[in-house]
Protein backbone atom coordinates (compact mmCIF):
# COMPACT_ATOMS: atom_id res chain seq x y z
CA UNK A 1 0.00 0.00 0.00
CA UNK A 2 1.31 3.41 -1.02
CA UNK A 3 -0.14 6.45 0.71
CA UNK A 4 0.53 10.02 -0.34
CA UNK A 5 -0.60 12.81 1.93
CA UNK A 6 -0.56 16.40 0.65
CA UNK A 7 2.60 15.49 -1.25
CA UNK A 8 4.21 18.62 -2.70
CA UNK A 9 7.41 19.24 -4.66
CA UNK A 10 8.64 22.64 -5.79
CA UNK A 11 11.73 23.31 -7.89
CA UNK A 12 12.37 27.00 -7.31
CA UNK A 13 9.26 28.83 -8.48
CA UNK A 14 7.91 25.83 -10.37
CA UNK A 15 5.52 23.51 -8.58
CA UNK A 16 5.82 20.01 -10.02
CA UNK A 17 3.57 18.24 -7.53
CA UNK A 18 0.89 20.26 -5.80
CA UNK A 19 -0.59 18.66 -2.67
CA UNK A 20 -1.26 15.16 -4.02
CA UNK A 21 -3.17 12.80 -1.75
CA UNK A 22 -3.97 9.27 -2.86
CA UNK A 23 -3.82 5.64 -1.80
CA UNK A 24 -2.58 2.81 -3.98
CA UNK A 25 -4.15 -0.46 -2.79
CA UNK A 26 -2.80 -4.00 -3.04
CA UNK A 27 -4.32 -6.61 -5.31
CA UNK A 28 -5.03 -4.38 -8.29
CA UNK A 29 -3.05 -2.58 -10.96
CA UNK A 30 -3.32 1.16 -10.38
CA UNK A 31 -2.72 3.38 -13.38
CA UNK A 32 -1.06 6.72 -12.78
CA UNK A 33 -2.22 8.74 -15.71
CA UNK A 34 -1.50 12.24 -16.84
CA UNK A 35 -0.09 14.30 -19.68
CA UNK A 36 3.65 15.00 -19.88
CA UNK A 37 4.77 17.31 -17.08
CA UNK A 38 1.84 16.38 -14.82
CA UNK A 39 4.20 15.38 -12.01
CA UNK A 40 4.01 11.59 -12.40
CA UNK A 41 7.76 10.95 -12.50
CA UNK A 42 8.46 13.40 -9.69
CA UNK A 43 5.85 11.66 -7.53
CA UNK A 44 7.39 8.27 -8.27
CA UNK A 45 10.88 9.58 -7.45
CA UNK A 46 9.53 10.79 -4.10
CA UNK A 47 7.97 7.38 -3.41
CA UNK A 48 11.42 5.74 -3.65
CA UNK A 49 13.22 8.50 -1.76
CA UNK A 50 15.27 9.92 -4.64
CA UNK A 51 13.65 13.33 -4.28
CA UNK A 52 12.63 14.76 -0.92
CA UNK A 53 9.13 16.30 -0.77
CA UNK A 54 8.93 20.06 -0.17
CA UNK A 55 5.85 19.36 1.96
CA UNK A 56 3.64 16.41 2.83
CA UNK A 57 4.83 12.81 2.77
CA UNK A 58 4.50 9.52 1.02
CA UNK A 59 4.79 6.13 2.71
CA UNK A 60 4.97 2.51 1.63
CA UNK A 61 3.17 0.16 4.03
CA UNK A 62 3.22 2.97 6.56
CA UNK A 63 6.97 3.64 6.45
CA UNK A 64 9.01 6.22 4.59
CA UNK A 65 11.10 4.54 1.89
CA UNK A 66 14.29 5.89 3.41
CA UNK A 67 13.51 4.10 6.68
CA UNK A 68 13.06 0.66 5.11
CA UNK A 69 15.83 -1.71 6.22
CA UNK A 70 15.57 -3.76 3.01
CA UNK A 71 13.94 -1.50 0.41
CA UNK A 72 14.40 -3.82 -2.59
CA UNK A 73 12.33 -6.49 -0.85
CA UNK A 74 9.51 -4.02 -0.25
CA UNK A 75 9.44 -1.83 -3.34
CA UNK A 76 10.67 -2.51 -6.85
CA UNK A 77 11.06 0.55 -9.03
CA UNK A 78 11.53 1.22 -12.71
CA UNK A 79 12.26 4.89 -13.19
CA UNK A 80 11.90 7.03 -16.27
CA UNK A 81 15.30 7.38 -17.88
CA UNK A 82 17.62 4.41 -17.88
CA UNK A 83 19.18 3.89 -14.49
CA UNK A 84 21.91 1.57 -15.72
CA UNK A 85 25.62 2.11 -16.44
CA UNK A 86 26.10 1.38 -20.17
CA UNK A 87 29.60 -0.01 -19.57
CA UNK A 88 28.41 -2.77 -17.25
CA UNK A 89 26.80 -6.05 -18.29
CA UNK A 90 23.19 -6.73 -17.40
CA UNK A 91 24.27 -9.58 -15.12
CA UNK A 92 26.80 -7.42 -13.26
CA UNK A 93 24.31 -4.55 -12.91
CA UNK A 94 21.82 -6.91 -11.30
CA UNK A 95 24.53 -8.60 -9.21
CA UNK A 96 25.72 -5.26 -7.78
CA UNK A 97 22.13 -4.42 -6.80
CA UNK A 98 21.52 -7.91 -5.39
CA UNK A 99 24.67 -7.78 -3.26
CA UNK A 100 23.43 -4.73 -1.32
CA UNK A 101 20.66 -6.96 0.08
CA UNK A 102 22.50 -10.28 0.13
CA UNK A 103 20.27 -11.58 -2.66
CA UNK A 104 21.69 -14.75 -4.25
CA UNK A 105 23.18 -15.13 -7.73
CA UNK A 106 20.50 -17.75 -8.36
CA UNK A 107 17.82 -15.08 -7.95
CA UNK A 108 19.77 -12.81 -10.35
CA UNK A 109 19.69 -15.60 -12.93
CA UNK A 110 15.98 -16.16 -12.25
CA UNK A 111 14.99 -12.56 -13.00
CA UNK A 112 17.21 -12.53 -16.12
CA UNK A 113 15.26 -15.55 -17.35
CA UNK A 114 11.95 -14.04 -16.27
CA UNK A 115 12.45 -10.98 -18.47
CA UNK A 116 13.96 -13.02 -21.31
CA UNK A 117 17.48 -11.54 -21.35
CA UNK A 118 19.48 -14.82 -21.02
CA UNK A 119 21.11 -14.41 -24.44
CA UNK A 120 22.48 -10.93 -23.72
CA UNK A 121 23.04 -10.98 -19.95
CA UNK A 122 26.84 -10.87 -20.39
CA UNK A 123 26.76 -8.03 -22.91
CA UNK A 124 27.30 -4.41 -21.93
CA UNK A 125 23.99 -2.67 -21.27
CA UNK A 126 25.09 0.17 -23.56
CA UNK A 127 24.55 -2.10 -26.55
CA UNK A 128 20.91 -2.78 -25.58
CA UNK A 129 17.88 -1.58 -27.53
CA UNK A 130 15.29 0.55 -25.72
CA UNK A 131 13.10 -2.50 -25.22
CA UNK A 132 15.94 -4.61 -23.80
CA UNK A 133 16.84 -1.72 -21.49
CA UNK A 134 13.24 -1.66 -20.24
CA UNK A 135 13.34 -5.39 -19.63
CA UNK A 136 16.56 -5.01 -17.64
CA UNK A 137 14.91 -2.21 -15.64
CA UNK A 138 11.96 -4.49 -14.90
CA UNK A 139 14.37 -7.26 -13.88
CA UNK A 140 15.97 -4.81 -11.41
CA UNK A 141 12.54 -3.96 -10.02
CA UNK A 142 11.61 -7.63 -9.53
CA UNK A 143 15.00 -8.63 -8.05
CA UNK A 144 13.96 -8.44 -4.40
CA UNK A 145 10.54 -10.05 -5.04
CA UNK A 146 8.86 -6.92 -3.63
CA UNK A 147 5.25 -6.51 -2.47
CA UNK A 148 5.02 -3.14 -4.17
CA UNK A 149 6.04 -2.17 -7.70
CA UNK A 150 6.41 1.38 -8.98
CA UNK A 151 6.89 1.46 -12.74
CA UNK A 152 7.30 4.68 -14.72
CA UNK A 153 6.16 4.21 -18.34
CA UNK A 154 7.13 0.52 -18.44
CA UNK A 155 5.77 -0.10 -21.95
CA UNK A 156 7.92 2.69 -23.36
CA UNK A 157 9.99 1.27 -26.20
CA UNK A 158 8.53 -2.22 -25.99
CA UNK A 159 7.22 -3.96 -29.11
CA UNK A 160 3.63 -5.31 -29.15
CA UNK A 161 4.83 -8.69 -27.89
CA UNK A 162 6.68 -6.93 -25.05
CA UNK A 163 3.65 -4.80 -24.18
CA UNK A 164 1.48 -7.90 -24.00
CA UNK A 165 4.12 -9.59 -21.85
CA UNK A 166 4.26 -6.77 -19.34
CA UNK A 167 0.47 -6.49 -19.17
CA UNK A 168 0.20 -10.19 -18.34
CA UNK A 169 3.07 -9.92 -15.86
CA UNK A 170 1.50 -6.98 -14.01
CA UNK A 171 -1.93 -8.65 -13.88
CA UNK A 172 -0.36 -11.81 -12.48
CA UNK A 173 1.61 -9.85 -9.86
CA UNK A 174 -1.53 -7.96 -8.82
CA UNK A 175 -3.46 -11.21 -8.48
CA UNK A 176 -0.79 -12.39 -6.05
CA UNK A 177 -1.88 -9.47 -3.87
CA UNK A 178 0.90 -7.02 -4.67
CA UNK A 179 0.51 -3.26 -4.89
CA UNK A 180 1.24 -2.01 -8.40
CA UNK A 181 1.49 1.58 -9.57
CA UNK A 182 2.12 2.06 -13.28
CA UNK A 183 2.41 5.44 -14.94
CA UNK A 184 1.50 6.28 -18.49
CA UNK A 185 0.42 9.20 -20.60
CA UNK A 186 -1.63 6.87 -22.82
CA UNK A 187 -5.24 6.40 -21.75
CA UNK A 188 -5.72 3.53 -24.18
CA UNK A 189 -2.84 1.60 -22.61
CA UNK A 190 -4.14 2.18 -19.09
CA UNK A 191 -7.68 1.10 -20.02
CA UNK A 192 -6.26 -2.32 -20.90
CA UNK A 193 -3.84 -2.67 -17.97
CA UNK A 194 -5.22 -0.83 -14.96
CA UNK A 195 -8.12 -1.67 -12.66
CA UNK A 196 -7.95 1.64 -10.88
CA UNK A 197 -6.90 5.05 -12.13
CA UNK A 198 -5.32 8.07 -10.52
CA UNK A 199 -5.43 10.86 -13.09
CA UNK A 200 -3.17 13.87 -12.50
CA UNK A 201 -2.63 17.17 -14.27
CA UNK A 202 -0.35 20.03 -13.26
CA UNK A 203 0.57 18.24 -10.08
CA UNK A 204 -3.01 17.77 -8.84
CA UNK A 205 -5.33 14.77 -8.67
CA UNK A 206 -8.09 15.13 -11.30
CA UNK A 207 -9.72 11.74 -10.79
CA UNK A 208 -9.22 8.77 -8.46
CA UNK A 209 -11.61 5.92 -9.25
CA UNK A 210 -11.91 2.51 -10.86
CA UNK A 211 -11.15 2.38 -14.57
CA UNK A 212 -14.75 1.27 -15.15
CA UNK A 213 -16.20 4.26 -13.31
CA UNK A 214 -13.81 6.62 -15.04
CA UNK A 215 -14.94 5.38 -18.43
CA UNK A 216 -18.63 5.49 -17.47
CA UNK A 217 -18.33 8.95 -15.96
CA UNK A 218 -16.19 10.47 -18.63
CA UNK A 219 -18.23 9.09 -21.48
CA UNK A 220 -21.82 8.14 -20.55
CA UNK A 221 -23.19 5.26 -22.55
CA UNK A 222 -25.41 6.18 -25.45
CA UNK A 223 -27.73 3.70 -27.14
CA UNK A 224 -27.99 3.97 -30.87
CA UNK A 225 -31.35 2.84 -32.24
CA UNK A 226 -32.16 2.52 -35.93
CA UNK A 227 -35.80 1.90 -36.74
CA UNK A 228 -38.32 2.63 -39.51
CA UNK A 229 -40.65 3.73 -36.66
CA UNK A 230 -38.23 6.30 -35.23
CA UNK A 231 -40.88 8.97 -34.67
CA UNK A 232 -43.18 6.66 -32.69
CA UNK A 233 -40.27 5.25 -30.79
CA UNK A 234 -39.17 8.74 -29.75
CA UNK A 235 -42.61 9.40 -28.22
CA UNK A 236 -42.60 6.01 -26.53
CA UNK A 237 -39.19 6.44 -24.91
CA UNK A 238 -39.58 10.08 -23.87
CA UNK A 239 -39.48 10.34 -20.08
CA UNK A 240 -37.75 12.25 -17.34
CA UNK A 241 -34.00 11.57 -17.27
CA UNK A 242 -33.92 10.38 -20.83
CA UNK A 243 -32.42 12.47 -23.58
CA UNK A 244 -32.96 11.59 -27.16
CA UNK A 245 -30.99 12.94 -30.06
CA UNK A 246 -30.71 11.99 -33.68
CA UNK A 247 -27.96 12.08 -36.25
CA UNK A 248 -30.01 11.18 -39.29
CA UNK A 249 -33.42 10.02 -40.41
CA UNK A 250 -34.50 6.82 -38.70
CA UNK A 251 -31.68 7.01 -36.13
CA UNK A 252 -32.02 7.84 -32.42
CA UNK A 253 -29.26 8.38 -29.87
CA UNK A 254 -30.75 7.59 -26.48
CA UNK A 255 -29.03 8.41 -23.17
CA UNK A 256 -30.55 7.27 -19.88
CA UNK A 257 -32.01 3.93 -20.93
CA UNK A 258 -30.36 0.55 -21.33
CA UNK A 259 -30.47 -1.46 -24.56
CA UNK A 260 -32.61 -4.04 -22.68
CA UNK A 261 -35.26 -1.47 -21.67
CA UNK A 262 -35.48 0.00 -25.18
CA UNK A 263 -35.70 -3.42 -26.84
CA UNK A 264 -38.46 -4.63 -24.52
CA UNK A 265 -40.59 -1.50 -24.91
CA UNK A 266 -40.25 -1.62 -28.69
CA UNK A 267 -41.25 -5.30 -28.71
CA UNK A 268 -44.28 -4.59 -26.52
CA UNK A 269 -45.49 -2.09 -29.10
CA UNK A 270 -44.51 -4.31 -32.02
CA UNK A 271 -42.02 -1.80 -33.41
CA UNK A 272 -39.28 -3.07 -35.73
CA UNK A 273 -35.66 -2.30 -34.77
CA UNK A 274 -32.83 -2.54 -37.31
CA UNK A 275 -30.11 -1.67 -34.86
CA UNK A 276 -29.80 -1.50 -31.09
CA UNK A 277 -26.27 -0.87 -29.82
CA UNK A 278 -24.54 0.90 -26.96
CA UNK A 279 -21.38 2.86 -27.50
CA UNK A 280 -18.94 5.01 -25.51
CA UNK A 281 -17.09 8.12 -26.53
CA UNK A 282 -13.46 7.19 -27.07
CA UNK A 283 -11.43 6.97 -23.88
CA UNK A 284 -8.71 9.12 -25.35
CA UNK A 285 -11.32 11.85 -25.91
CA UNK A 286 -12.55 11.55 -22.34
CA UNK A 287 -9.01 11.76 -20.99
CA UNK A 288 -8.13 14.77 -23.13
CA UNK A 289 -11.34 16.48 -22.06
CA UNK A 290 -10.46 15.92 -18.40
CA UNK A 291 -6.87 17.11 -18.67
CA UNK A 292 -7.45 19.87 -21.22
CA UNK A 293 -6.78 22.67 -18.74
CA UNK A 294 -3.91 20.82 -17.17
CA UNK A 295 -1.71 20.24 -20.19
CA UNK A 296 1.75 21.62 -19.60
CA UNK A 297 3.02 21.98 -23.14
CA UNK A 298 0.36 22.59 -25.69
CA UNK A 299 1.00 22.50 -29.39
CA UNK A 300 0.59 25.90 -30.98
CA UNK A 301 -2.50 26.34 -33.14
CA UNK B 1 14.24 -11.34 4.54
CA UNK B 2 17.69 -9.83 4.15
CA UNK B 3 18.57 -6.25 4.96
CA UNK B 4 21.12 -3.75 3.69
CA UNK B 5 24.36 -3.99 5.69
CA UNK B 6 27.80 -2.41 5.31
CA UNK B 7 29.59 -5.61 4.20
CA UNK B 8 26.90 -6.06 1.53
CA UNK B 9 27.22 -2.52 0.20
CA UNK B 10 31.01 -2.96 0.15
CA UNK B 11 30.62 -6.18 -1.88
CA UNK B 12 28.34 -4.34 -4.28
CA UNK B 13 30.81 -1.48 -4.74
CA UNK B 14 33.62 -3.95 -5.33
CA UNK B 15 31.56 -5.58 -8.09
CA UNK B 16 30.85 -2.19 -9.62
CA UNK B 17 34.53 -1.18 -9.58
CA UNK B 18 35.90 -4.26 -11.29
CA UNK B 19 33.00 -4.85 -13.68
CA UNK B 20 33.74 -1.72 -15.71
CA UNK B 21 36.29 -1.99 -18.47
CA UNK B 22 36.98 1.75 -18.24
CA UNK B 23 38.00 1.57 -14.58
CA UNK B 24 40.23 -1.46 -15.15
CA UNK B 25 41.89 0.39 -18.02
CA UNK B 26 42.35 3.59 -16.01
CA UNK B 27 44.01 1.63 -13.19
CA UNK B 28 46.37 0.10 -15.70
CA UNK B 29 47.30 3.51 -17.14
CA UNK B 30 47.87 4.99 -13.66
CA UNK B 31 50.12 2.09 -12.70
CA UNK B 32 51.87 2.22 -16.06
CA UNK B 33 52.76 5.85 -15.39
CA UNK B 34 54.38 5.06 -12.05
CA UNK B 35 56.33 2.03 -13.23
CA UNK B 36 56.99 3.34 -16.74
CA UNK B 37 58.51 6.63 -15.61
CA UNK B 38 60.26 4.73 -12.81
CA UNK B 39 62.15 2.89 -15.55
CA UNK B 40 62.41 5.69 -18.11
CA UNK B 41 63.80 8.46 -15.90
CA UNK B 42 66.65 6.39 -14.36
CA UNK B 43 67.42 4.89 -17.77
CA UNK B 44 67.69 8.34 -19.41
CA UNK B 45 69.73 9.61 -16.45
CA UNK B 46 72.16 6.75 -16.78
CA UNK B 47 72.34 6.96 -20.57
CA UNK B 48 73.12 10.66 -20.34
CA UNK B 49 75.62 10.21 -17.57
CA UNK B 50 78.65 12.51 -17.78
CA UNK B 51 82.03 10.91 -17.40
CA UNK B 52 83.54 11.13 -13.99
CA UNK B 53 82.47 10.49 -10.46
CA UNK B 54 78.76 10.65 -9.49
CA UNK B 55 77.62 13.76 -7.72
CA UNK B 56 77.58 13.38 -3.96
CA UNK B 57 74.04 13.07 -2.57
CA UNK B 58 72.52 12.15 -5.92
CA UNK B 59 68.81 11.66 -5.38
CA UNK B 60 68.33 8.26 -6.92
CA UNK B 61 65.20 7.56 -4.83
CA UNK B 62 63.07 10.45 -6.02
CA UNK B 63 64.23 10.05 -9.62
CA UNK B 64 62.87 6.51 -9.69
CA UNK B 65 59.57 7.68 -8.17
CA UNK B 66 58.94 10.67 -10.46
CA UNK B 67 55.97 8.90 -12.08
CA UNK B 68 53.78 9.90 -9.15
CA UNK B 69 53.63 13.53 -10.38
CA UNK B 70 51.58 12.42 -13.36
CA UNK B 71 49.97 9.44 -11.67
CA UNK B 72 48.42 11.67 -8.99
CA UNK B 73 46.08 13.18 -11.57
CA UNK B 74 45.32 9.76 -13.06
CA UNK B 75 44.37 8.41 -9.63
CA UNK B 76 42.31 11.53 -8.90
CA UNK B 77 40.42 11.28 -12.19
CA UNK B 78 39.76 7.60 -11.63
CA UNK B 79 38.44 8.37 -8.15
CA UNK B 80 36.14 11.10 -9.47
CA UNK B 81 34.76 8.80 -12.15
CA UNK B 82 33.91 6.10 -9.62
CA UNK B 83 30.98 8.31 -8.61
CA UNK B 84 30.46 10.84 -11.44
CA UNK B 85 30.11 7.91 -13.83
CA UNK B 86 27.00 6.89 -11.88
CA UNK B 87 25.54 10.38 -12.05
CA UNK B 88 26.27 10.71 -15.77
CA UNK B 89 24.59 7.41 -16.64
CA UNK B 90 21.70 7.64 -14.19
CA UNK B 91 22.77 4.42 -12.45
CA UNK B 92 23.05 6.46 -9.23
CA UNK B 93 19.23 6.17 -9.09
CA UNK B 94 19.45 2.38 -8.95
CA UNK B 95 22.18 2.67 -6.34
CA UNK B 96 20.25 5.04 -4.07
CA UNK B 97 16.97 3.18 -4.53
CA UNK B 98 18.76 0.09 -3.18
CA UNK B 99 20.51 2.00 -0.39
CA UNK B 100 18.23 4.98 0.32
CA UNK B 101 20.25 6.16 3.31
CA UNK B 102 23.01 6.89 0.78
CA UNK B 103 25.91 7.41 3.21
CA UNK B 104 26.76 3.67 3.28
CA UNK B 105 27.30 4.01 -0.48
CA UNK B 106 29.78 6.86 -0.03
CA UNK B 107 31.70 5.16 2.80
CA UNK B 108 31.80 1.86 0.89
CA UNK B 109 32.98 3.51 -2.31
CA UNK B 110 35.69 5.32 -0.34
CA UNK B 111 36.73 2.14 1.47
CA UNK B 112 36.88 0.00 -1.65
CA UNK B 113 38.67 2.63 -3.71
CA UNK B 114 41.11 3.54 -0.94
CA UNK B 115 42.07 -0.10 -0.47
CA UNK B 116 42.46 -0.70 -4.20
CA UNK B 117 44.59 2.41 -4.78
CA UNK B 118 46.68 1.83 -1.68
CA UNK B 119 47.51 -1.74 -2.67
CA UNK B 120 48.11 -1.02 -6.35
CA UNK B 121 49.87 2.32 -5.73
CA UNK B 122 52.22 0.70 -3.22
CA UNK B 123 53.01 -2.23 -5.49
CA UNK B 124 53.71 0.15 -8.39
CA UNK B 125 55.93 2.38 -6.23
CA UNK B 126 57.96 -0.53 -4.87
CA UNK B 127 58.32 -1.89 -8.40
CA UNK B 128 59.39 1.50 -9.80
CA UNK B 129 61.91 1.95 -7.00
CA UNK B 130 63.36 -1.54 -7.35
CA UNK B 131 63.76 -1.38 -11.13
CA UNK B 132 65.02 2.20 -10.98
CA UNK B 133 67.69 1.37 -8.44
CA UNK B 134 68.77 -1.64 -10.46
CA UNK B 135 69.41 0.74 -13.36
CA UNK B 136 71.22 3.25 -11.13
CA UNK B 137 73.40 0.50 -9.69
CA UNK B 138 75.40 0.51 -12.92
CA UNK B 139 76.69 3.94 -11.87
CA UNK B 140 76.84 3.01 -8.18
CA UNK B 141 74.43 5.77 -7.13
CA UNK B 142 71.60 3.41 -6.22
CA UNK B 143 69.79 3.61 -2.89
CA UNK B 144 68.31 0.75 -0.88
CA UNK B 145 65.44 0.28 1.57
CA UNK B 146 68.05 0.08 4.32
CA UNK B 147 69.09 3.70 3.78
CA UNK B 148 67.50 6.24 6.14
CA UNK B 149 63.96 7.35 5.21
CA UNK B 150 63.94 5.43 1.94
CA UNK B 151 61.30 2.93 3.01
CA UNK B 152 59.07 5.78 4.24
CA UNK B 153 59.49 7.67 0.95
CA UNK B 154 58.68 4.65 -1.22
CA UNK B 155 55.67 3.49 0.80
CA UNK B 156 54.72 7.17 1.09
CA UNK B 157 54.17 7.20 -2.68
CA UNK B 158 51.45 4.58 -2.28
CA UNK B 159 49.88 6.63 0.53
CA UNK B 160 50.10 9.81 -1.53
CA UNK B 161 48.49 8.24 -4.60
CA UNK B 162 45.70 6.69 -2.55
CA UNK B 163 45.01 10.05 -0.88
CA UNK B 164 44.83 11.74 -4.30
CA UNK B 165 42.46 9.05 -5.55
CA UNK B 166 40.18 9.58 -2.57
CA UNK B 167 40.44 13.36 -3.07
CA UNK B 168 39.17 12.86 -6.62
CA UNK B 169 36.32 10.66 -5.38
CA UNK B 170 35.31 13.27 -2.80
CA UNK B 171 35.33 16.01 -5.46
CA UNK B 172 33.25 13.77 -7.71
CA UNK B 173 30.70 13.17 -4.94
CA UNK B 174 30.58 16.89 -4.28
CA UNK B 175 30.29 18.11 -7.89
CA UNK B 176 28.42 15.10 -9.40
CA UNK B 177 29.84 15.84 -12.84
CA UNK B 178 32.94 14.33 -14.44
CA UNK B 179 34.13 17.44 -16.28
CA UNK B 180 33.61 19.69 -13.24
CA UNK B 181 35.43 17.26 -10.94
CA UNK B 182 38.41 16.80 -13.27
CA UNK B 183 38.67 20.54 -13.93
CA UNK B 184 38.63 21.29 -10.21
CA UNK B 185 41.20 18.59 -9.55
CA UNK B 186 43.51 19.96 -12.25
CA UNK B 187 43.09 23.49 -10.92
CA UNK B 188 43.97 22.42 -7.39
CA UNK B 189 46.90 20.20 -8.36
CA UNK B 190 48.53 22.17 -11.19
CA UNK B 191 47.07 25.62 -11.79
CA UNK B 192 46.80 26.98 -8.25
CA UNK B 193 50.44 26.06 -7.38
CA UNK B 194 51.65 27.86 -10.54
CA UNK B 195 49.70 31.01 -9.63
CA UNK B 196 50.79 30.89 -5.99
CA UNK B 197 54.36 30.51 -7.16
CA UNK B 198 54.41 33.97 -8.76
CA UNK B 199 52.58 35.71 -5.90
CA UNK B 200 54.72 38.02 -3.69
CA UNK B 201 54.39 35.78 -0.63
CA UNK B 202 53.92 32.66 -2.72
CA UNK B 203 56.80 30.77 -1.17
CA UNK B 204 55.08 31.08 2.20
CA UNK B 205 51.76 29.62 0.97
CA UNK B 206 53.08 27.09 -1.54
CA UNK B 207 54.10 24.35 0.93
CA UNK B 208 50.58 24.31 2.38
CA UNK B 209 48.85 23.48 -0.92
CA UNK B 210 47.47 19.91 -1.08
CA UNK B 211 49.85 18.40 -3.62
CA UNK B 212 53.02 20.06 -2.30
CA UNK B 213 52.14 19.15 1.29
CA UNK B 214 51.29 15.56 0.38
CA UNK B 215 54.46 15.07 -1.65
CA UNK B 216 56.59 15.65 1.48
CA UNK B 217 56.07 12.04 2.51
CA UNK B 218 57.57 10.83 -0.79
CA UNK B 219 60.87 12.66 -0.33
CA UNK B 220 63.89 11.29 1.49
CA UNK B 221 64.72 14.61 3.13
CA UNK B 222 61.59 16.80 3.23
CA UNK B 223 62.15 20.53 2.90
CA UNK B 224 59.81 23.23 4.11
CA UNK B 225 57.89 23.81 7.31
CA UNK B 226 55.71 20.68 7.47
CA UNK B 227 57.94 17.61 7.43
CA UNK B 228 57.00 14.26 5.88
CA UNK B 229 54.08 13.29 8.10
CA UNK B 230 52.95 16.85 8.80
CA UNK B 231 52.64 17.48 5.06
CA UNK B 232 50.81 14.23 4.41
CA UNK B 233 48.58 14.92 7.42
CA UNK B 234 47.64 18.28 5.91
CA UNK B 235 46.73 16.62 2.59
CA UNK B 236 44.57 14.14 4.52
CA UNK B 237 42.88 17.05 6.30
CA UNK B 238 42.01 18.67 2.95
CA UNK B 239 40.63 15.35 1.72
CA UNK B 240 38.65 14.76 4.92
CA UNK B 241 37.11 18.24 4.71
CA UNK B 242 36.05 17.64 1.10
CA UNK B 243 34.54 14.28 2.08
CA UNK B 244 32.63 15.88 4.96
CA UNK B 245 31.01 18.50 2.71
CA UNK B 246 30.23 15.86 0.07
CA UNK B 247 28.62 13.61 2.71
CA UNK B 248 26.38 16.37 4.05
CA UNK B 249 25.21 17.31 0.54
CA UNK B 250 24.79 13.69 -0.56
CA UNK B 251 22.03 13.12 1.99
CA UNK B 252 20.35 16.47 1.39
CA UNK B 253 20.25 16.76 -2.37
CA UNK B 254 17.77 15.09 -4.71
CA UNK B 255 19.41 12.31 -6.69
Amino acid sequence: MIEANELTKRYGAKTAVDGLSFTVRPGVVTGFLGPNGAGKSTTMRMIVGLDAPTAGEVTVDGARYRDLPAPLHRVGALLEARSIHPGRSAANHLLALAQTHGISRARVNDVIKLVGLQQVARKRAGTFSLGMGQRLGIASALLGDPDTLVLDEPVNGLDPEGIHWIRTLLRGLAEEGRTILVSSHLMSEMALTADHLIVVGRGRVLADCSTEDFIAQASPAVVRVRSPHATRLRELLSAEGVTIGSDGPGVLEVAGLSTDAIGERAAAEGLTLHELSSRHASLEEAFMELTRDAVEYEAGA
Amino acid sequence: MTAVTYPRVVASELTKLHSLRSSRLSFLIALGLVVGLGVLVPWLSVADWNDGAPTAGYNAVERSLSGIYLAQIAFGVLGAMVITGEYATGSIRSTFAAVPRRLPVLWSKLGVFLTATLVLGTIASVLAFTVGQAIFSSKHVDASFADPHVLRAVLGCGLFLAAMGVFGLALGALLRNTAAAITTLTLVLFVVPTIVDVLPKGDKIGPYLPSAAGLMITTVSPSGPLGAWGGFGLLCAYVAATIAIAAVLLVRRDA
